[in-house]
C-alpha cells in the first residue's frame, strides 16, 4: 500500500485515472438519483420532444424518440463497465486454473494447454470476439459477454502459467514438496497466491480494452439492443442523425473514451507501482 | 543467416509452429461455424420441407458423417480455395476477400505510415525529458490514442473537417466525377498507386484527399502504441553501459537518444508494428463503412448485418492467417538481425 501511495504522489496520471474510475462507479451506483429522467434509460417514448438540441433542460439533448440523452449516458455507466467486470471475472475463472495447472505440473498438460492458448492468441481479440458474437444469436448483452470472455482467457492462462512455473521452482515450494505435502495443497496454498500480483495489474490494464471491445461490438449490432442504454449502441443509433443532430453520438462516444482512458491510466500507474520490471513480453504488454 | 545449421533449425521450428497454429485456427473456425444455432439442413431444404427432404439435405450436406470426416473435408476445402459462399453477395467468400483486400491494405498501410511518423518522434521526445510536462502530455496523448473508440473518432473528424470546415471529403476512395475528365487505369486495384503510376495528378490529389480522414482514424491506435513503446524502450536502453559511454564521450543528448539508444529500440518497435498491423485490419471493420470505403471492413460490417456466417468466418480466417504470417516474419527477421535470439 505504501508503494501505491508513493506512486500516486509521483505520478499524477494514476491519481487522475483513479479519480475518474471512482466517479464512474459513483455515477453507476447513483444513476437513479443523478439522472433527471430515469425512465428514459428504458423504453420510454416522448415523440413531442424528439431530437431537441442540448439545453438547460436536456443537457445532452434528446434522441430520436425524445429520450433525455444525459440520463441515458449516466445509465450507460451501468452497462459496458459491468460487461467488462463480468468478462474479466469469467476470463480469470477459466484462465487462472488452467494456467496454474500448466505451470505447476508442466509436461504434457502444459504442452496441450499452451498450444490451445497459442491458437486463441493467433486472432486479434476483437476479431475472434466478433466471430463468436456473430454466431451466438440472438445478440444481447449476455451473448456479448460470453463472446468476449471466451476470447480473453488465454491471456491470463499464459500470464499465470509463467508465474506459476517460476514460483514452482523456488526453494520454499521445493521445501513443501520435501515435507510431503499433497500437491494440490501446495498448488492452492503456495503457488497460486504467489502468482496473482501480475494478474491484478493486467486485469486493471485490460478493463479499458474490454470496454472498447464491447462498445465496438454493440456499435456493429452484436451486443446490447434498444432500449438498453449502451454507449456503443447509442453511437450507432446517433450515426444516422449525425450530420444534423451531432449530440446523439457525440456524448455517448465521449463517455466510452473517458472510461477507457481512465481505466488504462489507472492500470498503467498500477503497473509502474507494483511491477517496476514490467511483466512478460514487453511487446504484448504494450499492445494490451 | 542460413549458413548456420542452428539458424536453419530455428527457422524450421518457427515455420512448423506457425503451421500448427494455422491448423488450429482452421479447426477453431470450424467449431464456431458448428456452433451456429439452427439446423443447416433445415435452412438448406427450406421451411416447408418434409422429413424425407430433410434427410436428403442432411445426406447432401454431409451432416451425417462422423466429425473427423467433416473436419477433414473442411480442411481440404480451405486448402483448395473453397471457403464457402457468401450469403449476402452470393459470391465465393475467397473471391470477395480478394476484391476487398486491396482497399483495406491501402488504408492500413497509410495509417501505419502516419503512426510511425507521429509515434516515434513523440516517444523520443518523451524519453528525452522523462517526468517533464511534455512527457506527461505525450503519455496522456498516447493513452488517448489507444483508448479511442475509432468508430466515434471517425464521426467526429467527419463533422469537423467535412461538414463544418468543408476541407475534406467523407466518402469513397476518389471523386467519381473525375473519372470523366481523368479516367483511371486499373492496374493494381489500389487507386492511389494507379493514379501515381499513370501520372494522373488530378486523380492522385483526389485519392489522397479521400485517404486522409480514414487513415488518421485508423492511425490513432498504432500511433499511441508506438509512442508508448518507443519511450519505454529508449528509457530502458539509456541505462545500458555503451549508451552511457557515448554520453560520457560528450555526444549531444539528441544524438545519444535519437541515434544510439533508438538503434536498440528499433527491434521491439518493428515487432509491435507487425502486431498493430493485424489490430488495425480489425479496426477497419468499425471505420470503413462510415467512409464508404470499399474494403474488407465494409464487407464484414455488411456480413454481420446480414448474419452471413460463411463470410464472417472467411474474413476471420483470412486475418488470423495474415496475423500468424506477420508474427512469423517478425520472428525470422529479428533472428536474422539479432543472433542472440536464434541461439536460444
Amino acid at each position: 500500500m505504501t508503494s501505491l501511495r508513493q506512486a500516486a504522489r509521483q505520478n499524477p496520471i494514476i491519481t487522475a485515472g483513479a479519480v475518474i474510475v471512482g466517479l464512474i462507479v459513483i455515477v453507476a451506483v447513483l444513476a437513479p438519483l443523478l439522472a433527471p429522467a430515469p425512465a428514459d434509460a428504458g423504453a420510454a417514448v416522448h415523440p413531442e420532444n424528439a431530437l431537441q438540441a442540448p439545453s438547460l433542460h436536456h443537457l445532452f439533448g434528446t434522441d430520436q424518440v425524445g429520450r433525455d440523452v444525459f440520463s441515458r449516458v449516466l445509465y450507460g455507466a451501468r452497462v459496458s463497465p459491468l460487461v467488462a467486470f463480468l468478462v474479466l471475472l469469467i476470463a480469470c475463472a477459466i484462465g487462472v486454473p488452467l494456467g496454474v495447472t500448466a505451470g505447476y505440473f508442466g509436461g504434457v498438460t502444459d504442452e496441450i494447454i499452451m498450444r490451445v492458448t497459442d491458437i486463441f492468441l493467433a486472432f486479434p481479440s476483437l476479431l475472434l470476439a466478433l466471430a463468436f458474437a456473430a454466431v451466438i444469436q440472438p445478440a444481447s448483452l449476455t451473448s456479448l459477454t460470453i463472446a468476449i470472455a471466451v476470447t480473453w482467457w488465454p491471456w491470463y492462462a499464459r500470464l499465470i502459467r509463467g508465474q506459476a512455473a517460476s514460483v514452482a521452482g523456488r526453494p520454499y515450494v521445493e521445501a513443501c514438496t520435501a515435507l510431503g505435502l499433497p500437491r494440490w495443497r501446495i498448488l492452492l496454498r503456495h503457488v497460486l497466491p504467489n502468482s496473482l500480483t501480475p494478474l491484478l495489474v493486467q486485469v486493471s490494464l485490460d478493463a479499458g480494452g474490454v470496454i472498447l471491445t464491447s462498445s465496438a461490438l454493440s456499435f456493429l449490432g452484436l451486443g446490447a439492443q434498444d432500449p438498453v442504454p449502451d454507449w456503443g449502441l447509442m453511437v450507432a443509433e446517433g450515426e444516422n442523425y449525425f450530420s444534423t443532430q451531432w449530440w446523439l453520438a457525440t456524448f455517448p462516444g465521449l463517455a466510452i473514451l473517458v472510461t477507457a482512458l481512465a481505466f488504462t491510466m489507472l492500470g498503467d500507474g498500477l503497473r509502474d507501482a507494483l511491477d517496476p520490471k514490467r511483466l512478460g513480453d514487453p511487446v504484448k504488454v504494450a499492445l494490451r | 543467416m542460413l549458413r548456420y545449421p542452428r539458424a536453419i533449425r530455428y527457422a524450421a521450428r518457427r515455420v512448423a509452429l506457425a503451421l500448427v497454429v494455422v491448423a488450429g485456427v482452421v479447426i477453431l473456425t470450424f467449431v464456431i461455424a458448428d456452433l451456429v444455432p439452427g439446423d443447416p439442413a433445415a435452412t438448406w431444404a427450406g421451411p416447408h420441407a418434409s422429413a424425407a427432404q430433410l434427410a436428403r439435405a442432411r445426406q447432401y450436406l454431409g451432416l451425417n458423417e462422423p466429425l473427423p470426416v467433416r473436419i477433414g473435408r473442411y480442411f481440404s476445402g480451405i486448402a483448395t480455395g473453397d471457403w464457402g459462399t457468401s450469403i449476402h453477395t452470393h459470391q465465393p467468400v475467397l473471391s470477395d476477400i480478394g476484391t476487398a483486400a486491396p482497399a483495406t491494405l491501402e488504408l492500413v498501410i497509410a495509417a501505419l505510415v502516419i503512426a510511425v511518423a507521429v509515434g516515434i518522434p513523440l516517444g523520443l521526445a518523451a524519453a528525452r525529458w522523462p517526468g517533464s510536462v511534455l512527457d506527461h502530455v505525450i503519455r496522456v496523448g498516447s493513452v488517448l490514442g489507444v483508448s479511442m473508440p475509432v468508430f466515434w473518432f471517425a464521426l467526429i473528424l467527419q463533422m469537423v473537417f467535412a461538414q463544418r470546415l468543408h476541407v475534406l471529403p467523407v466518402a469513397g476512395e476518389y471523386d467519381p466525377n473525375l473519372l470523366f475528365s481523368h479516367p483511371l487505369l486499373d492496374r493494381t486495384q489500389v487507386p492511389v498507386l494507379d493514379a501515381l503510376i499513370s501520372g494522373n495528378w488530378a486523380m492522385l490529389g483526389s485519392t489522397l484527399d479521400h485517404l486522409i480522414l480514414p487513415a488518421l482514424v485508423v492511425a490513432s491506435y498504432p500511433a499511441g502504441v508506438i509512442a508508448r513503446m518507443t519511450r519505454a524502450q529508449v528509457l530502458d536502453t539509456l541505462g545500458e553501459t555503451h549508451v552511457q559511454m557515448v554520453r560520457s564521450l560528450g555526444f549531444r543528448e539528441r544524438t545519444v537518444i535519437g541515434t544510439f539508444a533508438m538503434k536498440l529500440a528499433w527491434n521491439p518497435v518493428a515487432a509491435v508494428l507487425a502486431l498493430v498491423f493485424a489490430y488495425s485490419l480489425v479496426n477497419t471493420f468499425l471505420v470503413e463503412s462510415l467512409f464508404d470505403w470499399p474494403g474488407l471492413g465494409s464487407y464484414t460490417a455488411a456480413s454481420v448485418a446480414a448474419l452471413d456466417t460463411p463470410a464472417i468466418l472467411g474474413v476471420t480466417l483470412f486475418i488470423a492467417i495474415v496475423y500468424v504470417a506477420a508474427n512469423l516474419a517478425v520472428d525470422l527477421v529479428q533472428a536474422a538481425l539479432d543472433p542472440r535470439i536464434r541461439l536460444r
